[in-house]
């Protein structure tokens, strides 16, 4: 490649910048740091020029190259003079000079102390906690206001969110506890065939899918499935101003968009359970027979000799919870996402860890208070 | 100069977004049955200003009072009392995606008339109509296009015949035809049903056929630079930007 740029020290006081030859985009071209040096340098010129000499095709690399020493003048007060270019050269240079740069905008790129950066997450953390509980705040005074007949939404708001909710989630759920039954029932089976004691796998399977896996394996998968709904279509609302339309029309989001998300999971969430249950005693009575040698009458008798109330209302109680958690968590990033695509993505995406986090720590909770009262 | 109480009264308000700010110290006032046009470069803060109006969201500093009453000093009760009596278009339209374009236009009925459903589409019917959307009652936000979007909106603004009327950048995104129609509805608006329109536009031709009174918000001073009549504005105008502005860049001849 020909040389494109040559730098030249006239009487001591005027550095002349020959362009020559193709300047184009797609060949590279010559980095303005190279003619910094010599206009920042020493003996400081009083003069810079740039001249064509023998100049072929150019294009936006030239633009930039002038546009970027004729500014470093400026900011220095040397006479810049660009009157041997090309006339559209220096319409273009002029142009993209012509509007100075707004003070107090430009962003600092690059390395941020560390301290910075912890004290930033620190406080964003703190907002977070803070966003988190205004947020069920105002859920639950939206919950009050429903029971004396004050919040407004649409019932077909409703209708179709427990449609979605519910019987398109049902396959689903129904499928996952079948198979959380049948592992359950092999793992108990291989322990307990070395006591003799594999009659004991119908009670393993009864008591753990009622009390703990049917609700959980249900909130999971309602988490992943309509908790990221709930996020991206809330998320996309915020984005498009629906929800700042809805405000200004003095009805609460809270109350028109997640007032119905959450009754429908609180309304679903039960009645998947009672699927989700039946279906994991299904998988367990499956690998009963078909692993090991009970009759069918032996296990079903065993399920229900081991089955409780206490367990199933447990278990059946912990649903509407963990519904009400999965809406919450949902709905919650979604009102809170950002106005951009990428916000939208995000707040799908944190919507189902919340919800996973909520689920299991709430089930814990749940978990040490039963025990203390003794159930 | 004025006895009467100003419609909307904008008082001292800055702006800003973090430690960087917008626009310091604002103040004008919009009076009962003005069209009353905000103006300003772009990235001015003009529909962050709007948003302050409507209480989307709270200025640093200074309040708006509406008649008389202080908007952001009263509790959410007043709040929500007061912008019961606006209607807004939003920049996008912001019609809400799951809802046709009738059950749009219907829901701020619903909630706030007393008139059985078969009323409510006949008032739903008419707006839409007004806006030129005859016959596009059962289509959803998503299989029309931009501009009719846009009219869909200022249709459900209108839906309860607010006091006053907010319209965020109207007339951006239209032919020059839906435009015009969209100024002579709201000359029509104004002088049939007395309300008090609001619009945040940079749309000269439009802010010449229907502006009664304007400000000008400058990006560069962060500041408002100019209040009062376009038309007098044009010639008149202390600062030279807001002319140029005016003029479309083209230099004064007097």
């Amino acid at each position: 490649m020909a040389e494109l740029m040559r730098l030249e020290m006239l009487d001591g006081r005027t550095l002349a910048i020959h362009c020559a030859g193709d300047w184009t985009v797609r060949h590279g071209m010559p980095s303005v740091e190279a003619a910094a040096t010599y206009v920042t340098g020493q003996p400081a010129p009083a003069r810079v020029t740039v001249q064509a000499v023998g100049l072929g095709l150019w294009d936006s690399s030239l633009v930039s190259f002038v546009a970027g020493v004729e500014a470093l003048c400026r900011a220095r007060t040397i006479a810049f003079d660009k009157d041997g270019l090309p006339s559209g050269v220096r319409r273009l240079v002029d142009l993209a000079l012509a509007v100075p740069e707004k003070t107090g905008t430009r962003r600092a790129a690059g390395r941020r102390p560390f301290l910075d950066l912890v004290g930033e997450r620190t406080l964003r953390a703190w907002k977070g906690i803070e966003d988190t509980l205004a947020f069920l705040g105002e859920a639950t005074l939206s919950f009050l206001r429903l029971l004396v007949g004050r919040a407004r939404f649409r019932g077909s708001d409703l209708l179709l969110t427990v449609q979605e909710c519910g019987a398109e989630a049902l396959l689903i759920a129904s499928v996952i506890s079948l198979l959380v039954g049948l592992i359950l029932a092999f793992v108990g089976a291989v322990q307990l065939r070395t006591f003799g004691a594999e009659i004991y796998v119908a009670n393993l399977v009864t008591v753990a899918m009622t009390r703990e896996m049917a609700a959980i394996m249900t909130a999971i998968v309602l988490a992943g499935r309509t908790g990221a709904a709930f996020a991206a279509q809330l998320g996309t609302m915020q984005a498009n101003e629906e929800i700042d339309a809805l405000t200004t029309l003095g009805v609460s989001p809270v109350d028109f968009l997640v007032l119905p998300r959450m009754l429908a999971l609180m309304l679903m969430m039960p009645l998947l359970y009672l699927y989700a249950a039946f279906a994991g005693m299904v998988g367990g009575f499956l690998v009963g027979i078909g692993m090991l040698d009970l009759t069918g009458t032996v296990y079903l008798e065993q399920t229900r000799a081991s089955f409780t109330f206490t367990d199933f209302f447990i278990g059946w109680g912990k649903s509407v919870l963990f519904g009400a958690l999965v809406a919450v968590a949902g709905c919650m990033r979604g009102i809170q996402s950002g106005r951009s695509a990428a916000a939208v993505g995000n707040a799908a995406t944190s919507a189902v860890v919340t919800a996973l986090v909520y689920i299991i720590i709430s089930d814990a909770v749940v978990a040490v208070l039963l025990n203390i009262i003794g159930l | 100069m004025e006895a009467e109480t100003p419609r909307i009264a904008v008082r001292n308000v800055d702006m800003g977004f973090g430690t960087y700010v917008v626009q310091r110290n604002v103040s004008f006032t919009v009076r009962q049955g003005e069209i009353f046009v905000i103006m300003g470069d772009s990235g001015s803060g003009k529909s962050t200003m709007l948003k302050h109006m409507i209480g989307l969201i709270r200025p640093a500093r200074g309040d708006v009072f509406y008649d008389g009453d202080s908007f952001w000093g009263g509790g959410t009760d007043r709040q929500m009392a007061i912008s019961r009596r606006f209607g807004v278009l939003f920049q996008s339209g912001a019609l809400w995606s799951s809802m046709t374009l009738a059950e749009n236009v219907a829901l701020p009925l619903g909630l706030y008339t007393a008139l059985d459903a078969r009323e409510v589409a006949e008032v739903v019917s008419l707006k839409l109509a007004l806006v030129g959307l005859r016959g596009f009652e059962e289509y959803y936000p998503s299989e029309i296009s931009g501009g009719m979007r846009k009219r869909a909106g200022l249709a459900r603004a209108m839906a309860l015949d607010p006091d006053i009327l907010f319209l965020d950048e109207p007339s951006a995104g239209l032919d020059p035809l839906s435009s015009h129609r969209l100024d002579d509805l709201i000359l029509e608006l104004r002088d049939n049903l007395g309300s008090t329109v609001v619009i945040v536009t940079h749309e000269l031709a439009s802010i010449f056929a229907i502006a009664d009174n304007a400000v000008f918000l400058d990006a560069e001073s962060r500041t408002a630079i100019a209040h009062g009549d376009p038309r007098v504005l044009l010639d008149e105008a202390e600062s030279p930007k807001v002319r140029e502005f005016l003029r479309r860049g083209e230099p004064a001849h007097a």
